[in-house]
């Protein structure tokens, strides 16, 4: 294993206060050991990467509810499946890219449409994975994840909310999609001296975190996004303008309440995330303000082409997914208020 | 296994294939001959081999899932008769609102022990349901009943390879070899011999028999391990639309619809069809 490198900026430290935290998969590998112990039906499907997805954790604690499929994604999917209709609740764990790609139509046919209890989770999302490169970068996942009648998908914003939704993740019963990355993030949830329990972290599935208050634009943002839209909200403010900023860890169901409330009281939207513009977050919001509140959307994510290999960092200015790029689609859909 | 037993069991693989029959004429589409080749097969799990109770939710049952979907028509009447959901259901059989559709769904039909229709999926299902029993130390086992054109399917043998890792004794997968795939042959199409090899080159235990021949059926099932720590397969050497001899080994039948008089005569057909 290669050290993962942080996503974040200096600057974000420096203007928010932002400490640098675990990657979001060893805050999950972490949760599932600790619920392995109270909750038995839990077993663990992975496809020979749990020193990757972080089951790597749980298997040293229960081997026996530990079962390395091997390299063999869409059995390791229907398999989970297999357990799940045998009454067990299953965590079937890869690389978000193989896991939805490679399984779809075993997802679609042994998950989703009987809707059982079957826990997805895909570590290595996006393009911050740095050098492993394209092949291994998942930016469809979301779209696909989503595509599923019957699905919940989470992406979860900083290790503290990882472990929240873990957690939250297992009290549902149904087919949940949870997605995880590999750097190190940024700690979001414990850094105002009030919320240092991970406990008391605000989790509940299909309902936004509100970050910051502000009505001159709402940035809407999951994942390593999050750390980046109140970084660009601050830097916004330093120019006068207010934003509010939702963590919408829940992309299905979407909280459409809240939502179509930043429409409403802020008339412009920005979205965020470390996938592709299309199929994820941002088509989710455009559709639902399109319906309720028709308010000028612009979209800050992987604009219809693959990455590379190279340097977080490097990729994320590259690619257009940092801080800065969420301040200037803010200033552009203010512009576009009526 | 007596005669009488053995007679019962010919009775139902009729009654398998003259409902099969009657409910494709209410559909007005249906897979006959799929079901024909697999009419002993399901005859002799529902009604000899399957520990099986009149609670179709009994966690400790013996499990079926028809990895080959479209044979689902030839098993409702089986569960209706097993007193499973009220036999009037088969009567709107994959009309609008009918809980029974054209494959199976575990969530509207009780009895169904898994959802199935993309074919190649059924054998990890199975194999995750013999897993997930024998992890709670059930004696309930999985069987697993595939269409020989699937074989195809690249995670077949994902779950040949891990279910022999895993040594999935419960598991039992039955191949109804009828030879024949929606195009044409199988060798023809994607040739899948020397099959008994293969499963045995994954490391399973093979067995073989007639698939129309009842008492070999019933030996067959009967011996299988009851400790075993390797999975088991049985290749059932079956003949595609058994029962109806225009259907036999016609790919004109795969799917269908025999309405009226057309219908009545089928069904006269198989009630009179000399078995071997």
């Amino acid at each position: 294993m290669t050290t993962a490198k942080s996503t974040q900026t200096k600057s974000t430290e420096q203007a928010l206060g932002l400490k640098e935290g675990p990657a979001t998969r060893d805050a999950f590998g972490e949760a599932l050991r600790e619920l392995g112990r109270t909750n038995a039906k839990i077993v663990v499907v992975d496809g020979d990467v749990s020193n990757s997805t972080r089951t790597e954790y749980f298997a040293k604690d229960f081997p026996e509810r530990f079962f390395n499929m091997g390299i063999a994604e869409s059995n390791l999917v229907s398999v989970a499946s297999g357990l799940a209709a045998a009454g067990k609740t299953p965590v079937a764990a890869s690389f978000a890219v193989f896991l939805l790609c490679n399984a779809y139509d075993q997802i679609r046919m042994g998950v989703a449409f009987p809707k059982l209890d079957v826990k997805l989770v895909g570590s290595h999302s996006g393009i911050s994975i740095g050098e492993d490169g394209p092949s291994q970068m998942a930016i469809e996942d979301l779209a696909l994840a989503t595509s599923f009648p019957n699905f919940t998908v989470i992406v979860p914003a900083d290790a503290p909310s990882t472990k929240a939704a873990t957690r939250a993740m297992f009290e549902y019963e149904g087919p949940v999609y949870l997605r995880t990355g590999r750097p190190k993030t940024a700690i979001i949830y414990a850094n105002d001296g009030t919320n240092g329990s991970t406990e008391e972290i605000p989790f509940e599935i299909g309902k936004a975190n509100q970050l910051r208050e502000g009505n001159a634009v709402t940035i809407i943002a999951c994942g390593i996004m999050v750390a980046m839209a109140l970084e660009a909200a601050h830097t916004l403010s330093q120019n006068g303008i207010e934003a509010r900023v939702l963590d919408m860890h829940t992309i299905k169901p979407l909280d459409n309440e809240a939502v179509e409330r930043a429409a409403r009281e802020t008339g412009a939207i920005v979205t965020a995330e470390e996938h592709l513009i299309t199929g994820g977050l941002g088509d989710a919001v455009a559709r639902l303000v399109a319906m309720r509140q028709p308010v000028p959307i612009q979209f800050v994510g992987v604009n219809d082409t693959y990455a590379e290999s190279g340097e977080a960092q490097a990729l994320l200015k590259k690619y257009g997914l940092t801080a800065s790029n969420i301040v200037d689609a803010a200033k552009q859909v203010i512009a576009r208020k009526s | 296994m007596t005669t009488a037993n053995l007679d019962q069991l010919r009775e139902r693989a009729q009654f398998i294939r003259t409902e099969t029959v009657r409910l494709i004429e209410i559909a007005k589409s249906g897979h006959y001959t799929s079901v024909f080749s697999a009419a002993e097969i399901l005859s002799t799990l529902y009604y000899h081999t399957m520990s099986i109770s009149s609670d179709p939710k009994w966690v400790d049952r013996d499990r079926l899932i028809l990895s080959k979907g479209h044979c689902a028509v030839g098993v409702y009447p089986i569960l209706a008769d097993k007193g499973y959901f009220p036999t009037a259901w088969l009567d709107n059989y994959a009309r609008i609102g009918s809980p029974l559709g054209d494959h199976p769904d575990m969530r509207k039909v009780p009895g169904i022990d898994f959802s199935s229709g993309s074919l190649g999926h059924g054998l990890s299902i199975g194999l995750g349901m013999a897993m997930g029993l024998k992890q709670q130390k059930s004696p309930g086992r999985a069987f697993v009943l595939l269409g020989d054109g699937e074989l195809n399917e690249g995670q077949i043998w994902e779950a040949a390879q891990a279910a022999a890792h895993f040594q999935a004794g419960n598991l039992i997968a039955i191949v109804d070899r009828n030879g024949m795939g929606l195009d044409a042959r199988t060798e023809e199409t994607m040739r899948i011999e020397p099959l008994a090899d293969k499963w045995t080159a994954f490391n399973w235990q093979v067995h073989e028999c007639d698939g129309h021949n009842l008492s070999e059926l019933v030996n067959t099932f009967d011996n299988l391990p009851s400790n075993s720590d390797k999975p088991q397969v049985v290749i059932a050497h079956t003949i595609k639309g058994k029962g109806v001899k225009y259907m036999e080994n016609s790919r004109l039948w795969h799917l269908g619809y025999l309405h009226g008089a057309d219908a009545q005569a089928t069904i006269e057909e198989i009630i009179h069809y000399e078995h071997a």
